[in-house]
């Protein structure tokens, strides 16, 4: 294994430190226990946005902390979810007196510790509510699986509904949007390669010269199958006559309820896309792959979404969603209404993302 | 009985059986998850190694609810959760306790269990560390019922438990990220499984030492 890395067990850290350093005036990071924040936290008032999870996924969540997004990020180790401390320490720290939301990826780790946050956080009175985003189509059967993945759909959402906050929407409204967002949003990914976790030293998969793995997940992990490798307008249609097809997905998700201070079970439920439809299409790079190839695939994408009669109205290209040095790609389709348009056209200043200021 | 002194050797056996098997446990999970769990467990339990000279003077139940705090906030991922409400709800089991009966460890067993249950949401059968905890409580159980003492109990509990980490190879995963390959996951021994097997086994090593120097 060749990484820019000092010891591996300070990789997060020293990481983090780096990204301070870099962006002092937007951020500031504390250690003990981790977490990320936005400099001039906390916004009286307003919803306070927290995501997290493992490292490794770089700009996500940590560069998307700063005005217009998200107030605080918790990084986990590489690929490892942070722990319900690191999130009940940024809640604090965060918290404007409006509540706190909660993005959660579907990944049984992240679930449960941020699971575990939501019932430390309510015991000391603040108010938090969370959404989960599930969008990743490789995963098809929910009855026997953890559920879908969550995927790209997350910056989507963090961008927008970090939007809201900004612009003063409420807790619960701030709740449904994201829902709103998850339940319109979906994604796949193929990996043309393995990533390599610094702390194991060699890649967590192999795949031959000649194999691609169709449906990851962003640690690499396979949701369909292993296949020859084929061209680049070959594996876009794939991936998104895979979206398009996807029927309507119902799933339960299990909800904080502040009233009962409990949990719930919510059913959420997707409808397919429609010719006619107005779409946000975003191109992600895993990581190893460059910018040159995600163009290649959005040329094609676009191709194809003419000839089924949706309309990309937004679009975003580039390393957002990574798996450390994976190389491949992932498409996410999100179908906008004008007021997801109005929210995601809106200013954002964080260190990985900025437009409008 | 097992005293206090016993439980601390036990968890220090365990740490150290982790650290031993870190590389293991992590080709295990790349197998089928995302080769972190040896990394993590190692992270959590190296941290509880250090802590557990500062334990001596506390009842068994403290001693767990400081691993618990203390695996909850250092392991992270799917472990950090699931360990740590085991031993939050073992904690809450033996509350006040200077040394486990047969009765003891049953209760402490069976509320780890049903934390796990509830906190993971999986089930018997789904490819986790429940089908080594779940069938080594039901022997648990029953040997004690059978009037067995502790070592001869935890030794049938620990034989379930290792055919419970064996059967999880066949199977197909339902739950966590092994989930995702679906009928690809089959032939892979889970790691989570794994781990739990080596908790139980420690303590029988422990508990057999002081029966009769078999470690």
């Amino acid at each position: 294994m060749k990484k820019l890395i000092n010891k591996p067990e300070d990789f997060v850290r020293e990481s983090l430190a780096g990204m301070a350093a870099a962006h002092a005036d937007l951020i500031k990071v504390e250690y003990e226990p981790t977490f990320v924040y936005r400099a001039d936290a906390p916004v009286q008032g307003k919803v306070a946005i927290i995501s997290g999870g493992g490292s490794g996924h770089e700009p996500m969540h940590a560069g998307f902390v700063g005005l217009g997004m998200l107030d605080a990020a918790c990084p986990g180790e590489v690929f490892t979810s942070p722990t319900p401390d690191q999130m009940l320490a940024a809640t604090q720290k965060v918290d404007g007196g409006a509540g706190v939301l909660y993005i959660v990826k579907n990944y049984s780790g992240d679930v449960m510790n941020f699971e575990m946050a939501t019932e430390l956080a309510c015991s000391e009175g603040i108010r938090v509510l969370s959404i989960l985003i599930d969008d990743d189509v490789a995963v098809k059967d929910s009855l026997y699986t953890q559920g879908r993945r969550g995927v790209g759909t997350t910056v989507l959402a963090e961008k927008i509904c970090g939007a809201a906050a900004q612009q003063g929407y409420n807790l619960s409204q701030i709740a449904d949007l994201g829902r709103r967002v998850t339940t319109n949003g979906r994604s796949m990914g193929i990996a043309l390669t393995s990533c390599t976790v610094p702390a194991k030293g060699s890649p967590t998969f192999a795949l031959g010269d000649r194999e691609i793995e169709i449906g990851i997940g962003i640690h690499g992990e396979p949701g369909r199958e292993r296949i020859d490798v084929k061209s680049a307008d070959e594996i876009t249609e794939i991936l998104t006559q895979s979206i398009i097809e996807d029927a309507g997905y119902s799933r339960t998700v299990r909800e904080w309820n502040e009233n009962q201070g409990d949990w719930v079970d919510v059913e959420l439920i997707n409808q397919p896309f429609q010719s006619g439809d107005r779409l946000l299409a975003f191109v992600n790079s895993m990581g190893g792959t460059p910018l040159s190839e995600l163009y290649l695939v959005y040329r094609q994408l676009v191709a194809i979404c003419e000839r089924q009669g949706l309309q990309i109205v937004r679009n975003l290209i580039g390393p957002y969603i990574t798996s450390l040095d994976m190389q491949g790609c992932s498409i996410t389709l999100l179908k906008l209404d004008d007021e997801m348009i109005r929210l995601w056209d809106a200013p954002v200043k964080t260190p990985s993302w900025r437009w409008g200021i | 009985m097992i005293s206090q002194a016993q439980i601390l050797q036990w968890l220090q056996l365990f740490a150290s059986k982790i650290a031993e098997n870190k590389d293991y446990l992590t080709e295990l999970d790349a197998a089928i998850g995302d080769a972190d769990h040896g990394i993590n467990m190692d992270r959590g339990w190296k941290k509880v190694s250090t802590q557990l000279p500062t334990l001596v003077d506390k009842d068994i139940s403290g001693i767990f609810k400081t691993v618990s705090m203390t695996l909850i906030s250092s392991i992270g991922g799917a472990s950090g959760p699931l360990y740590g409400t085991w031993f939050l709800r073992a904690s809450t089991a033996v509350a006040g306790k200077q040394e486990l009966t047969e009765q003891d460890i049953l209760g402490l067993f069976q509320a780890g269990l049903e934390g796990v249950l509830q906190r993971g949401k999986a089930q018997l059968g789904d490819k986790t560390m429940i089908d080594v905890l779940s069938p080594a409580l039901e022997k648990f159980g029953k040997a004690v019922d059978e009037g067995k003492n502790i070592p001869e109990a935890l030794q049938q509990a620990v034989a379930a438990a290792e055919q419970g980490m064996k059967e999880t190879a066949p199977m197909l995963a339902k739950k966590g990220r092994a989930s995702y390959l679906g009928e690809r996951s089959i032939g892979h021994q889970d790691p989570g499984a794994t781990s739990a097997y080596l908790m139980l086994q420690s303590l029988l090593a422990v508990v057999e030492d002081e029966a009769g120097g078999k470690v």
